[in-house]
This record gives structure tokens, C-alpha cells and sequence, in this order.
């Protein structure tokens, strides 16, 4: 169970590393990594850490309004941040439903939304605000929506050269109003069984620009296309029911948090709590 | 085999040592520094008995990378009392029946000692919250918060 491991100090030095051994796992906080490795799920020949690369745990107000956090920041830093706390506190919200305080101090956001699981509620969240990572190799950086880098279960559309660097969340708009719900069947600290997390500008009973996904309801965040739909077209006078279109928007399996119908049935509750946390 | 020198404090001693990489704190701190008061419950980070501090900060030890103690300081539940006086929280565990059979009891200890630094006169809310995660299957969960109560004066 051995394997190479690495500390580089520069996102340089990282990426110098990774060129040479393309096989090489990621690790950032270090729960999910040691978890998978305890229970035989990966078997790493090179690991490369970026817990010394400086900056990596900056949490930035960018030129714009938005927030810029550090790959290596972790849920606890965002928790606590003043400056998410202002600009965005629903998104420390969200992260402070993450299992528990220990792992909240020791995982990060860019482990987060790298690890690509399903049932994690920081990615959910950071889709529906639009988020992007700015993901970086060797010969540059670029941008990647989180809705578009969480291709699958614990897959990812980056490239075997590719570290995620930073997540950029851009600025609310006066209007703007998110949520994030979660739903666990024993304890807070479990996974979820469903999340939805919510966001659109509403103004004067109009529904811009909103934005809904669900998670741990398929292999990657949710889009609740079919009630975003309904909710714009329905400005002014919403439907009663328009929470029950999201069961044909997931796709649920059976599994210990649930059955898929409980699931789907939850899934549109949880819908309806979140609908009516943006129109309050 | 990839081995690499981890220097830490632990409970006020500097350490150096060897480490394989795939090596957990919870392993380093029991096997190779014979701190056995850190106990080993689920081994995934849900029950909480393995709790150390570590630069101030609450986290499970079988899931840090023992390469990731290099530079930090750490502080386990043999560290808590000094020159064998025990702390006002142990000694309220004792007197308020904080516990049954034990072996929760350093991880709840290390994490009530976390709590108590973070908020010095705890509310209910407060303590629910920092200690949801510290399982006890004796379920002593009122003599935990008597506890800690009565080492805030609260």
C-alpha cells in the first residue's frame, strides 16, 4: 500500500510533478483520500500534496463582487470567513451542513468538488451559484463551470495535467436570493439524502436568471430544469405544484439513504421548502 | 518505500520521526510516540474517539496523514492535564458522571477543550453543536453537557 509522496511548494514544482507521473492522485485535506485508500478503493503509486503550495488557502474578494476561494481552503476557513459571511452567506451556510466539525477543518473546497461526489453538498451549492473553477496545467489556466467539470460519479471533465487552483463564485445581484436545504435520515452529520440548493434574482414577483440543483439524486449535481422553467414562466402567479416537476429532472438509485422513490418524493418536498425560502 | 521526517509537538515535546506515507496521525501517535490515550473507534472519521487537537483545531486523527502533522503542534487528551493536576473539565466529567465505560471519553475531552476555547461560557446550542459529532454509545450525553457547564461556570 505504499506509494511515492510529494510536498511541492510552487504550483510550478506541482505541476513539474504531475507531467512526470501522470497516474499521480491529487491529495488536498486528505479525509476522502484516506478513506478510499484504508478500504482498497485506490492504490496510488504517487501521490502529490499541494498542502505547501502558498496562496492555495486564500479566501479573495475578486474585482467584480465574487468571491475567489483557494482550492486548499477549508470548510471550516469558509465557514468562519468574514468576507464569505458577507458576500455570500449561504455559501458558508452550506458548508457548515458538511459532516462534522473535525472534517470541516480538515477537507477543503477544491478536495470538495475534485473528489466529485455525488452526495457532498459544497458542489451542489456552488452550481447553483454559477460557479466556475479556474483549473490550471502546465501551459496555462481556464475556467470550467462546476456544473460542467462534475461529469459522473467521482469523475471530472479535467485533464490528467489539470489542478484545480481556486473556485469562483460570481457576485449577487441585487435581487439575488439563495438557499441550500439538506435532508439526512439520522443525524446532521450524515450524508444526505437529498440537497437542493437554489438560487434567482426576484424582483417584483419576477423570477430571473434562477438556477436549481439537487444532490445525491444522480451521478453529478441535479439542474431542476423543469421547475426553473416553470418558475420564469409562471412569474406573478406561480403554479401550486411546480416542486413536483423535479422528479423527472433526477435520477435516484436505491441505495441505504433511501429507496428511489423516497428519494424523488423527498427531493420534491425539499423543492418546495427551497421555493418558498426564495419567494419569502 | 516512500519515508519522510515529520517534526511536531506533541503535548509540549518536539518530536521527530519517520514516517511511511501512507502512515495515519492516530498510528503515529499510539504505535510510535506511545500516546495510547487517543483511541481508535470507526476508523472513518463518524465517531469521533480519536480526536486530537491539532494547532488548536479539532480533527479526527485516523484520517490526517501523519505527513501532515509536520510543522503543527498537537495536543492529545495526555496533555491536558498538568504536572498532574487535571483540568476543571476533567474533573467536572468525574463529578457530574460525564461518562460510563470510557472510551469516548478522551475524544469528547479534546473537543469540550476545543469548544471551551472557542466559546468560554457555552450555551446549550453551542455545545449540541460542538459535540453532535462525539458519539458515546453509553449515551451520557446530559452528564457531558452537565460537564461542561460546570467547568464554564455556566
Amino acid at each position: 500500500m505504499t506509494f511515492s509522496y510529494h510536498e511541492p511548494t510552487t504550483w510550478v514544482a506541482a505541476h513539474e510533478l504531475i507531467a512526470r507521473e501522470p497516474e499521480a492522485t491529487v491529495l488536498a485535506g486528505g479525509t476522502a483520500f484516506m478513506l478510499m485508500l484504508r478500504q482498497g478503493l485506490i492504490r496510488p503509486s504517487s501521490v502529490v500534496s499541494l498542502r505547501r503550495v502558498p496562496e492555495a488557502t486564500a479566501i479573495r474578494a475578486d474585482a467584480h463582487g465574487g468571491l475567489s476561494i483557494g482550492a486548499m481552503a477549508t470548510h471550516t476557513a469558509v465557514v468562519m470567513s468574514p468576507l464569505v459571511r458577507k458576500t455570500w452567506p449561504e455559501f458558508a451556510e452550506a458548508a457548515a451542513k458538511v459532516a462534522t466539525l473535525r472534517i470541516r477543518n480538515q477537507a477543503t473546497i477544491g478536495g470538495s468538488v475534485a473528489h466529485a461526489d455525488p452526495a457532498s453538498d459544497v458542489p451542489v451549492m456552488l452550481a447553483a451559484l454559477g460557479a466556475q473553477a479556474l483549473v490550471r496545467s502546465g501551459a496555462g489556466t481556464r475556467r470550467v463551470p462546476i456544473d460542467e467539470l462534475l461529469v459522473d460519479t467521482f469523475t471530472t471533465s479535467l485533464a490528467a495535467d489539470e489542478l484545480i487552483q481556486s473556485i469562483e463564485i460570481p457576485a449577487r445581484g441585487r435581487y439575488t436570493r439563495a438557499v441550500y436545504l439538506k435532508f439526512t435520515l439520522r443525524s446532521v452529520d450524515d450524508y444526505a439524502t437529498v440537497s437542493v440548493a437554489a438560487r434567482a434574482d426576484i424582483a417584483q414577483g419576477y423570477v430571473n436568471a434562477p438556477r436549481i440543483f439537487l444532490g445525491a439524486v444522480g451521478p453529478r449535481p441535479m439542474r431542476a430544469r423543469s421547475v426553473e422553467s416553470a418558475i420564469v414562466e409562471d412569474s406573478k402567479d406561480p403554479r401550486p405544484d411546480a416542486e413536483a416537476l423535479v422528479r423527472s429532472d433526477i435520477d435516484p438509485i436505491d441505495d441505504i439513504r433511501g429507496s428511489a422513490e423516497y428519494k424523488r418524493e423527498m427531493a420534491r418536498v425539499l423543492t418546495r421548502r427551497a421555493l418558498r425560502a426564495l419567494y419569502a | 518505500m516512500s519515508e519522510h521526517l515529520i517534526r511536531f509537538t506533541v503535548n509540549g515535546v518536539q518530536r521527530e520521526q519517520r514516517v511511511a506515507a501512507q502512515r495515519r496521525l492516530i498510528d503515529v501517535l499510539r504505535d510510535d510516540c506511545g500516546l495510547t490515550g487517543t483511541k481508535e473507534g470507526c476508523s472513518v472519521g463518524i465517531c469521533g474517539a480519536c480526536s486530537v487537537l491539532v494547532d488548536g483545531e479539532v480533527i479526527s486523527s485516523c484520517l490526517l496523514p501523519a505527513t501532515y502533522a509536520d510543522g503543527t503542534t498537537i495536543t492529545t487528551v495526555e496533555g491536558l492535564a498538568q504536572s498532574g493536576e487535571l483540568t476543571p473539565l476533567q474533573d467536572a466529567f468525574i463529578t457530574e458522571g460525564g461518562f460510563q465505560c470510557g472510551i469516548c471519553t478522551p475524544g469528547q475531552l479534546i473537543t469540550a477543550t476545543a469548544l471551551l476555547a472557542a466559546h468560554p461560557r457555552p450555551t446549550d446550542t453551542q455545545i449540541d453543536a460542538w459535540m453532535t459529532s462525539n458519539l458515546c454509545r453509553c449515551t451520557g450525553y446530559h452528564g457531558i453537557r452537565r460537564a461542561i457547564h460546570k467547568a464554564a461556570g455556566t
